[in-house]
């Protein structure tokens, strides 16, 4: 699913004291398959950016395509858009409502008008896809199970849909350690597996380093920065300059390197990074 | 869609009217209201017209913004003015099959319709220029007189203070919650009222549980500091009744007194 982006302006409140530009001519080119980092501060026009992207917010002025179908026209259906492209929000959990677990990730195949069999393969499938254990759950409520567990039930509320375009907006907020790993490493296998086009929308560095093929860098409603992982995090300053920074390995790398120039400082895994300095000793000890 | 409601919004300009005390502002509208019920022809009207148009222009709230608040009564207006035309008995002006036109009826339904939008718009004015927390101020204000009847004061203020906070937080709530789940498919907009009655099961649910939620933790943060109602406790800001204050209230209390003198000679 390829999308494009172009021109796109939002005005919140226009002709009113509150008037606030959140989008200020965008331009992008997402591919078919690219699983992209977009980041940036509160504010930075994030999230007014996925909304657009599945038709929850109209541009004031601009257009998108997806899929070189330009979702802004009205004579668009509402229900193809929402097919095609995925939108978890923050908290998801906050949305669920059904009494059972099954019942609130069949809601949305349901809207999409699928028939009762189809429903249950996509729930089955859409619980495996996020490590829920189908027999156990699907009669439980959602809201007595834990809040990791909970975030899992509305996530894959989003994939039964099976969007070709998944967006997911700081899918780890709040969660410990453990559960935000799982998240992610789910969402990249699931990249992986299916081959869809992944958005996330994260503040932490190190999680985007370690998932994505291309960052996107929101600052003010513009684009600030847009490249690979390598090419973003290159330009220090400037992500500085905007309130962001690098992955905290790469500082330590970047000070490792002016200890000895023969380190790489291009480095933002800790993985990479454990690698680079092995390699460093061992080249000492030949030394 | 939710942004469009304007009653009880606050439209912040630094006027003369936005600087006055609460209470004159309050009390100020509370006579309008009841100069509006005194009144009985079109000359009183006409002076509060005049009066309320000079509050706007004061304000420097656009006018636009206040007819934008009128959109959501202009049903409620429009059935007044009908029922009032064809309701009432005496000259027939015009008639069609059953229904009687009547020149009392066009008067009547005439004045009540500007009766209606000058009472939104005056209280609108008030909301508009006030904020929600000065506004409660002074009311808690107003009402310390009656406590001595057992009216709770300062707990009616706090809860209204607290309600008209969470307005906002709520709003941007029902809309998030409303596009998490447009994001999934469900259609708020369209069907029948039964259908649409259905379709607001995912909406209310979550935004309860959420209300519930804020309404606990609020509970307990008022209660971690110490929070246990109104005695002895001492305001930040203390209202004061300005030169300003007095001489707004006299021109309503002339305003006032003018209406009843034309309805006694009336």
């Amino acid at each position: 699913m390829s999308i494009k982006i172009e021109n796109l302006t939002h005005i919140y409140n226009p002709k009113s004291p509150f008037e606030t530009i959140a989008l200020d001519k965008i331009n992008l080119d997402i591919q078919v398959g690219e699983f992209i980092g977009l980041i940036g501060h509160t504010g930075s026009g994030k999230s007014t950016l996925t909304q657009h992207l599945n038709g929850l917010l109209k541009p004031t002025t601009g257009k998108i395509f997806i899929n070189g179908m330009d979702i802004t026209d009205k004579s668009v259906k509402m229900t193809d858009i929402r097919k095609k492209v995925g939108l978890v929000f923050q908290y998801p959990e906050h949305q669920l409502f059904e009494e059972t677990v099954y019942k609130d990730i069949a809601f949305g195949p349901m809207n999409l008008g699928l028939s009762e069999a189809e429903i249950t393969i996509r729930v089955k499938e859409a619980m495996e896809l996020v490590k829920l254990p189908y027999e156990g759950l699907i009669d439980r409520s959602p809201f007595e199970l834990s809040g990791g567990q909970r975030r899992r039930v509305a996530i894959a509320g989003v994939l039964a849909m099976r969007p070709e375009v998944l967006i997911l907006d700081e899918p780890t907020a709040g969660l410990d350690p453990k559960g935000r790993d799982e998240i992610l490493s789910q969402i990249k296998e699931l990249h992986n597996q299916m081959g869809n086009t992944v958005i996330l929308v994260s503040h932490s560095m190190e999680d985007i380093a370690k998932l994505v093929d291309r960052i996107i860098v929101m600052h003010k409603g513009t684009v600030a920065l847009i490249g690979t992982a390598r090419n973003v995090f290159q330009q220090v300053e400037k992500l500085e300059s905007i309130g962001l920074g690098i992955p905290q390995i790469s500082y330590l790398m970047k000070k490792l390197k002016t200890i000895d120039p023969n380190f790489k400082d291009d480095i933002f895994t800790v993985e990479d990074a454990k690698e680079e300095i092995l390699k460093w000793i061992r080249r000492r000890e030949n030394a | 869609m939710l942004k469009d409601i304007t009653i009880g919004q606050y439209y912040p300009t630094g006027s003369l009217l936005h600087r006055l005390d609460p209470r004159t502002k309050i009390i100020a509208t509370f006579a309008i209201i009841a100069g509006l019920f005194i009144g009985i022809n079109f000359i009183s009207y006409g002076l509060v017209t005049l009066f309320i148009f000079a509050c706007i222009f004061i304000s420097k709230i656009p006018v636009r913004f206040l007819v934008k608040g009128l959109k959501p009564l202009r049903i409620i207006i429009l059935i007044t003015f009908l029922i009032n035309i064809f309701m009432t008995s005496g000259e027939v002006i015009y008639s069609f099959g059953r229904f009687n036109i009547t020149r009392e009826g066009l008067y009547l339904g005439t004045f009540m319709a500007i009766r209606l939008a000058l009472l939104v718009i005056g209280t609108s004015l008030l909301t508009l220029t006030t904020s929600p927390i000065t506004l409660t101020d002074g009311i808690e204000s107003l009402l310390k007189p009656f406590k001595k009847i057992g009216v709770p004061a300062h707990e009616l203020a706090m809860m209204m203070t607290i309600a008209l906070r969470f307005i906002p937080t709520l709003l941007e709530e029902t809309d998030k919650i409303m596009k998490a789940q447009m994001a999934r498919g469900a259609d708020f907009e369209s069907g029948n009222i039964i259908n649409r009655a259905k379709g607001l099961v995912p909406l209310l649910v979550p935004l309860f549980i959420s209300a519930f939620r804020r309404a606990d933790e609020l509970a307990m943060a008022m209660e971690a500091r110490c929070y246990r109602g109104g005695e002895n406790r001492t305001r930040m800001k203390q209202l004061n009744m300005t030169g300003v204050d007095f001489i707004s209230l006299s021109i309503v209390g002339i305003l006032l007194i003018l209406l009843i003198y034309i309805r006694i000679i009336a």
